[in-house]
């Protein structure tokens, strides 16, 4: 286990590694030098070249550069936004809790609608309930978060007038309030992705003779439902959650453009159209983090949930 | 000539396959027919819109449907209907252009993989993961953002960050047909490697190709409308769904059709793509793709 542990880090650290060369190549992508990208707007004064010219160093090789800006980094110094001049981290650091929330609600949309809807068509192969939930899930899932949203807005926001359709909210309640069409919105391509997969999942057990066997017993349904169907689709569900993590990440930048929120999404668009690197860089940054540990979560938790994963995760 | 290989196998699989497909479908019908009407759109564009989709009425401005303009007009008073009909050629042109693209690289490289194993297959593989692990929309994003791009960037590098989807499965469906008697008989009869893949066992995958193909068409749609969505790989201005969705949102209590119309254009036929890719996927005797 521990071997095997090892291992795992190693490859992470080899990945990172590469994600971060990719990532610094980007000030190299952006057209015009890299010191006239980073002054951006700003008067271009003989001491803040000076000083840029010094931090970013470059008049040494790349690999040079490279290995400053990884040790800058490592060190949470992500250098200054060309924008603003504050210092990267505590940009993203005051953007990110709006769209942890936003990201926490959707979540739990998609797994109260996601999961069990995906269970009863799965039980109910062919039946109505599983042809109405997977033609809305092939729909839902061909549809782009933004456009979505758009309709939403128009339904919720113009014709019914029920919610906000912009804004972000102050207190609990008016967050979850401005925070309901945002999430939705979010929301729907994932319990998408998340109703196949446990349909596939649970159609898969139905079929299996332990099953039927339970059913001839009459274990009852519901006890089958839990302690058989639950447990032995959540194996596929939660290998699943790679894919939805990054349907939900491409989701959210865009949904937080629809209903101008705040949050790091959008940030990531400021600095885009604003060629702030220093800033999409550490978004990218974050964002690699992110999707790298969510996957050997997902893994760790395969090894948890299954057994017989653990023999062959030892190999 | 070809001895000793059973008919059956060889160049028949495509028109098989497509014969298990339920004809008479309502729901094909549709599909085919939403398809069919956006291509037209795309091909002949202005010269079926009901105006000049760059015909400009500035004093009329943003107005709901009615006085002949059927979804109203845009903020510089241009036709909407006629806007979205205009905006069909940069919805599907590019994403087509993806697709072809992606079906050829990773196509050939999924099949190269697999015939031949080894070294080339790892790479291969490796290549896949590493897309596989990529938010596309953001790297589009950040990418084409960044430097800048055009029209034409963006499919480069949506083309580039699909290809793990169609390198897995072509992969897959070769590795099916690797294990096959056909293709032990075709190269004990001493057929070229070239020869083999391109006469036996491609005919044989050409269904799986297809759905792929159309699959990849929707993410790249998808992709493409929320490039233009954020204003990225299209000049301001031209007739664009993803550009309309955006301009659209400010005026939506005064022409909601400015941007609902547009959005559900594009879930409507990214729909129908997908209903159809699906399809072909099950006639193809795979289980439903599960993207």
């Amino acid at each position: 286990m521990v071997v095997f542990l090892a291992k795992r880090l190693a490859s992470l650290i080899a990945v990172l590694f590469i994600v971060s060369i990719l990532i610094f190549s980007l000030l190299a992508l952006s057209p015009g030098s890299i010191v006239s990208t980073l002054i951006g707007t700003r008067p271009a004064t003989p001491e803040l070249i000076a000083a840029l010219e010094e931090r970013y160093r470059v008049n040494d090789p790349y690999p040079v550069q490279y290995w400053h800006w990884l040790t800058n980094a490592f060190q949470g110094d992500l250098g200054h936004s060309v924008r603003t001049g504050e210092p990267v981290v505590s940009v993203i650091a005051s953007r990110l809790p709006l769209t942890l929330q936003l990201g926490a609600y959707a979540l739990i949309l998609v797994v109260a609608v996601g999961i069990p809807l995906g269970m009863l068509a799965g039980m109910r192969r062919g039946r109505p309930v599983d042809r109405i939930t997977s033609t809305v899930a092939i729909v839902a899932m061909s549809a782009p978060a933004f456009a979505v949203a758009i309709l939403l807005i128009w339904v919720f926001g113009v014709w019914l007038e029920w919610l906000p359709v912009y804004g972000a909210g102050d207190g609990f309640f008016g967050r979850v309030y401005h925070l309901t069409l945002p999430a939705v919105s979010l929301a729907v391509a994932m319990a998408a992705v998340l109703h196949r997969q446990t349909r596939a999942a649970t159609m898969h057990v139905m079929d299996q003779d332990y099953v039927t066997f339970a059913r001839s017993r009459g274990v009852s349904r519901m006890r089958i439902l839990i302690r058989y169907a639950l447990r032995n689709t959540s194996l596929p569900i939660v290998t699943s959650a790679g894919v939805i993590l990054i349907v939900a990440l491409s989701g959210a930048v865009l949904v937080e453009r629809v209903f101008a929120l705040q949050g790091v999404g959008t940030l990531m668009i400021e600095s885009v159209d604003y060629n702030d690197l220093p800033v999409v860089q550490g978004l990218a940054m974050l964002l690699a983090l992110l999707i790298i540990i969510i996957n050997q979560l997902v893994d760790l938790l395969a090894l948890v949930i299954d057994p017989r994963t653990r023999m062959r995760g030892r190999s | 000539m070809t001895p000793e290989v059973p008919r059956s196998a060889i160049g028949r699989g495509f028109r098989r396959y497509i014969a298990k497909i339920p004809r008479g479908a309502l729901v094909n019908t549709l599909c085919i027919a939403v398809i069919g009407a956006v291509v037209i759109c795309a091909i002949l564009g202005e010269v079926i819109a009901p105006y000049d989709p760059r015909a400009q009425d500035p004093l009329r401005g943003v107005s709901p449907p009615g006085d002949g303009h059927l979804l109203g007009t845009d903020v510089l008073g241009r036709d909407v209907l006629s806007l979205l009909i205009a905006g069909a050629r940069s919805a599907v042109v590019g994403p087509v252009v993806v697709a072809l693209g992606c079906g050829l690289i990773g196509g050939l490289l999924g099949l190269l993989g697999a015939y031949y194993g080894g070294t080339l297959d790892a790479a291969v593989n490796r290549l896949a993961d590493l897309i596989y692990a990529l938010p596309s929309i953001i790297v589009a994003i950040v990418v084409v953002g960044v430097m800048d791009g055009g029209y034409w960037s963006v499919a480069a590098v949506l083309t580039f960050l699909s290809l793990a989807y169609q390198i897995r499965i072509i992969r897959s469906v070769t590795m099916a047909q690797m294990s096959l008697p056909y293709v032990e008989a075709a190269k004990t009869s001493g057929l070229s490697d070239t020869r083999t893949i391109l006469a036996h066992i491609l005919p044989n995958i050409v269904p799986t190709v297809l759905a792929t193909l159309l699959l990849d068409f929707v993410t790249a749609m998808i992709g493409y409308a929320a490039l233009a969505f954020l204003g990225i790989g299209i000049p301001p201005g031209a007739p664009n769904w993803g550009a309309m969705i955006a301009t659209g949102q400010t005026y939506i209590f005064i022409n909601p059709w400015l941007s609902v119309a547009p959005a559900i254009l594009l879930i409507l036929t990214a729909t129908c793509v997908t209903l159809l890719g699906d399809q072909l996927h099950e006639a193809a005797g795979r289980k439903a793709a599960i993207r």
